[in-house]
């Protein structure tokens, strides 16, 4: 690292400076504007608009929305189901593919990775069509060996259905990310373990998982912010079912009052509300990065 | 010791990877089916009857082309936006790594904030913001929002911090090269295993992008696949005849990026990811 004076590093750093300020800043300081401020008709009957400061109404209306509680309580039905599954599924295929005597391993990562690739949009179409009863190889099967096909778009069933999608699409990147830590850790502290005779099954959940727990928080917390931010999922999903509606989850809602009621002010709202949420649980994560670093100075 | 494989958990990772690529099987059969076949055949074995050929005949003429116009579109946003993020980001991740300059915490702290900031926030402003600049429903709407990238800078910063030494840019120095010359003639060439992987995860975070073209864009002609598909199917709802497109654009649509990923990730440093960089 060098002290010198020189003006390179301000060069370099410029774009990208620039463009963080234009793209970031000034959008969320405009957000935090936009949601103090409302359109009122002001002039006796004569109709004319204008933009007027409004203090924390529009935030009041967002917390009185019970469409948005409903959204907020539908995602988290979601979310109920999917962290959960994504988490331990992602762990379950870490611990696997780090353990001794497993085949396939090659072949089975790149797999189960292969579907982060797919956008979630089209990743939503093909599970949507699997679902549908006019095409869905699930119920052909059922009714094939004479049962009933399953109503996937049912008012519990909606819930696992889209959160599968979601399982689906970031098992791998988070299994990807746990193993790659786990590949970090050194072997000599469980070979001891192994020559005593415990079994891989202990070592994975009495060693490993431990060893783990930094990266699994971390994980855990980017599959939380993605649930908050849940979107392309069900709005994708929506033509092909009643159940979901135009106001399903908080972005949903959001976009609904900002683009289709036209109200931006309320939706500012809305949004400063949700990236709080987000803010929160990130700066949970930041905190358990710096306890990981602190201990690893040691 | 006898290494023989265990078959419990030899079964359940590959019953993993039978989950991950059933759905991209599904896809690639019921692609091969006529419109009246998809509705009358049973959908998880292909039919080879020139489903294939006449869906894809159809796709192509659907809108004088418009689905290649839409492939052609997302390669144009991923592609240029992701290449920028890596000018961009490398260049500010090897200041900040490699130099000790005023208002660096600043940067460093305000970048790390801008991580935690979602993306539906800043949509709504950015849509107004650019609106006013004339650049909605431009190319432009979706690759400048998508150019700057905290996580990137943050992994370049790392990367850099990790992989290139102070000793060479000393003695580059010594020998009387300039501090832009040494970023490109050293830290670039030593850095470029972290910027290929900065460039695929925004690659495929920028394909993969729905919402900031779907509230950016309303021109057919300048949509992604992903908007694009949607407004596809969107229109389906009423049309079953068009879930044939749906699908066989759905196919096409991940071949790219599938294939992509699989060239490509041998080159991954997927520890920058996960946070351990062994330099």
């Amino acid at each position: 690292m060098t002290g010198r004076r020189t003006r390179a590093p301000y060069v370099m750093a410029a774009p990208a400076v620039i463009l963080f300020v234009v793209f970031i800043v000034v959008p969320i300081g405009y957000a935090v504007w936009l949601s103090l401020h409302a359109m009122r008709v002001s002039g006796a009957g004569l109709g004319i608009r204008a933009e007027v400061f409004v203090g924390l109404g529009n935030y009041l209306d967002a917390v009185k929305d019970t469409a948005l509680y409903e959204a907020i309580q539908r995602m988290l039905a979601y979310g109920v189901i999917m962290v959960p599954v994504t988490m331990g599924l992602a762990l379950l295929f870490a611990l696997l593919l780090d353990a001794p005597r497993v085949g396939g391993k090659r072949a089975s990562r790149i797999t189960i990775f292969l579907p982060y690739a797919v956008p979630g949009v089209i990743a939503s179409l093909l599970w949507g069509f699997i679902y549908l009863p006019a095409v869905s190889p699930i119920g052909a099967a059922f009714k094939a060996v004479g049962l009933d096909a399953p109503d996937f778009f049912g008012d519990v069933s909606v819930f696992f259905s889209v959160a599968n999608i979601a399982v689906w699409g970031s098992v791998g990147f988070n299994m990807v990310v746990l193993y790659t830590t786990l590949r970090a850790i050194p072997k000599e502290l469980y070979e001891a373990a192994r020559l005593d005779g415990a079994s891989e099954w202990r070592i994975a959940l009495r060693i490993k998982v431990p060893l783990l727990r930094p990266a699994l928080t971390m994980t855990s917390v980017f599959t939380l912010i993605g649930m908050l931010q849940v979107f392309s999922e069900p709005a994708t999903l929506r033509p092909m079912s009643n159940t979901i509606t135009q106001d399903w989850v908080p972005l949903m809602r959001i976009y609904q009052q900002a683009f289709v009621d036209n109200d931006t002010y309320l939706g500012a709202a809305s949004s400063v509300l949700l990236a709080g949420a987000t803010v929160l649980l990130s700066l949970a994560a930041l905190a358990v990065f710096r306890s990981r670093s602190a201990r690893s100075e040691r | 010791m006898r290494t023989r494989t265990k078959i419990v958990p030899t079964l359940l990772l590959a019953l993993g990877g039978v989950y991950a690529v059933l759905p991209l099987l599904w896809v690639i059969f019921a692609s091969t089916k006529s419109s009246d076949e998809l509705f009358t055949t049973f959908s998880g074995w292909p039919s080879f009857n020139g489903g294939f050929t006449e869906n894809i005949a159809a796709l192509s003429s659907y809108g004088g082309g418009r689905f290649w116009l839409w492939m052609l579109n997302s390669l144009i946003y991923a592609g240029g936006g992701a290449f920028l993020t890596v000018v961009v980001s490398a260049a500010c991740g090897y200041a900040l790594a490699k130099y000790r300059f005023t208002g660096q915490r600043l940067i460093f702290a305000s970048l790390l904030a801008g991580v935690l900031v979602p993306g539906i926030t800043l949509a709504i402003p950015q849509y107004l913001l650019l609106s006013q600049m004339n650049l909605v429903g431009t190319y432009w709407s979706v690759i400048l929002p998508s150019v700057i990238s905290p996580y990137s800078i943050y992994l370049c910063r790392i990367y850099a911090e990790a992989a290139v030494p102070d000793e060479i840019l000393e003695a580059g120095r010594v020998d009387g090269a300039g501090e832009f010359r040494l970023l490109w003639s050293v830290g670039v060439p030593i850095m470029t295993p972290g910027l290929v992987t900065v460039f695929l995860l925004q690659f495929i975070g920028i394909w993969n992008n729905f919402l900031l073209p779907y509230i950016m864009l309303a021109n057919d002609d300048l949509f992604p696949l992903t908007v694009g598909l949607y407004s596809l199917l969107n229109r389906g709802a009423s049309q079953p005849a068009l879930y044939t497109l749906v699908i066989s654009g759905s196919l096409l649509s991940i071949i790219p990026i599938v294939a992509l990923f699989l060239f490509l990730q041998r080159f991954w440093r997927l520890d920058l990811v996960a946070g351990s960089v062994k330099g």
